[in-house]
């Protein structure tokens, strides 16, 4: 019997291979993240000059819009052909499978952050946000995996539902609102000329925490919430 | 080691979506060997009953055993039930192949040892390294019931499992459902096919909304029974 460990990396594994031939998420999430961004730049920026932080809050809807967007087409691909039933029928624990869909939303995400980052930057003239690269990557991944954890339990609970397109972002922003101010707030304490690292740490363990929580409550409730 | 059972049984079992009562107080077993035709019009509650068994739907109230054991107590029981429902479980985007090595993987099977066998019997080796998106309604099907038996489960759940195949394919399939009986399966069938039904399978259950209202032995005359408890053909 395979491992909680095999089943998630395969479920991982099988999103990443569907994703390489079709590539239909990737290109749908980076266009839209990139349209997003472009709105605000045009919008914002006035002869070079962007009013203080937007360039954290503008990284941040973009990231959430995407990812949005991401979780909807990733299950509405398990709803054709109904193969998340398929999925929850295997003799494996069904939180391995929600692991593994999480694996692929976040690396999704994170593919979409590598382009958003750099061009946030450029447009924005915010080259700051590189002066401490490891804490910026702290601050997207616990704030990506936060988001996207949140995502993927309403997303496949969602997925029967028929008003789910509309129901998915009602339910996940409301909830998903602690990630977004804390990863604007992170980002903003990097983007000061002299940077805030105290600050900038202090929101990774705030969204660290969240991440614990929620990952830990949705293991639990997964299970009993696909089954009809 | 993976649970085993010969036996199932179903107690009492009701299903309610809201105010809509999908099955009422339904108790049905079967045994090793049987084939067991779940017939019933439209909204009878065949799927979900095919659910319940499957343990993807938790019945309101009853008891559901495979054995002597819950039906929902654990997941490796699972592992000894194969399901193909209308919905075919497949993913078009991934070949033939692809798709019965990630079922056979999430099963813990050997990919080299299942795989070329079910594409065999699925008769497409030819196609096997083909997207399944190409493939016709009949080919899917062949594909879905050899993913759905990859894993030799004790308990086969069929939902309209002829439709869209040709005369060869039906009774090529309705063979091997007659084989996986001999070799000791249990198979429970939903469909609307009497024709089909008829001389294949060994016990009929008739239900009507929701209710069981009749759980016999198959024989002659399955669609003027089916008339007369049912209503018209």
């Amino acid at each position: 019997m395979p491992t909680f460990a095999a089943v998630a990396l395969l479920v991982l594994r099988k999103d990443v291979a569907i994703e390489v031939k079709s590539r239909e998420i990737l290109y749908t999430t980076l266009f839209f993240a990139v349209s997003c961004v472009v709105v605000f730049a045009f919008a914002l920026v006035r002869e070079g000059r962007v009013i203080e932080d937007a360039s954290a809050g503008i990284l941040w809807i973009a990231i959430a819009f995407a990812g949005t967007l991401a979780l909807g087409r990733t299950f509405e691909r398990e709803r054709y052909g109904e193969t998340l039933r398929a999925l929850l029928l295997a003799p494996a624990p069904r939180a391995a499978i929600y692991v593994g869909k999480l694996l692929g939303i976040v690396l999704l995400l994170i593919v979409a952050e590598l382009m958003l980052v750099p061009m946030v930057a450029l447009l924005f003239g915010t080259v700051t946000l590189f002066a401490r690269p490891l804490l910026l990557a702290g601050l997207l991944l616990t704030g990506t995996v936060g988001f996207a954890a949140v995502g993927t339990l309403f997303a496949a609970m969602l997925v029967r539902s028929r008003t789910r397109d509309v129901l998915l972002p009602i339910l996940l922003y409301p909830i998903t609102v602690p990630v977004i101010i804390a990863g604007v707030r992170g980002t903003s304490a990097l983007l000061q000329a002299a940077p805030d690292e105290p600050m900038a740490t202090m929101w990774i363990t705030l969204l660290l925490c969240f991440d614990v929580v929620f990952v830990t409550l949705s293991l639990w409730t997964f299970e009993p919430l696909m089954t009809e | 080691m993976i649970p085993d059972f010969d036996r199932i049984r179903l107690t009492d079992i009701s299903r309610h979506f809201g105010r809509r009562r999908a099955l009422t107080r339904v108790t049905l077993t079967a045994s090793a060997g049987d084939i067991l035709g779940l017939l019933g019009p439209n909204g009878a509650g065949k799927s979900t009953l095919i659910g319940v068994l499957a343990t993807l739907v938790a019945p309101t109230s009853g008891d559901v055993r495979f054995g002597d054991m819950a039906a929902f107590s654990q997941a490796a029981l699972r592992h000894r039930i194969g399901l193909l429902a209308h919905e075919l479980h497949l993913y078009p985007e991934l070949t033939a192949r692809q798709n019965l090595a990630f079922f056979a993987q999430l099963y813990g099977l050997d990919v080299r040892a299942t795989v070329p066998a079910a594409l065999e019997r699925a008769q497409l080796v030819d196609r096997g390294d083909d997207e399944v998106s190409g493939f016709s309604r009949g080919m899917r099907q062949r594909l879905a019931l050899e993913r759905a038996l990859l894993h030799r489960p004790r308990l086969v759940l069929l939902d309209e499992p002829f439709t869209g195949l040709d005369d060869n394919a039906v009774s090529v399939v309705s063979d091997r459902l007659r084989r996986l009986a001999a070799d000791g399966c249990i198979v429970v069938m939903a469909t609307h096919d009497l024709d089909l039904a008829d001389g294949l399978v060994t016990r009929v259950a008739l239900i009507r909304g929701g209710k069981l209202i009749s759980d016999e032995p198959a024989g002659a005359g399955l669609r003027a029974r089916y008339r007369a408890l049912v209503g018209s053909v």
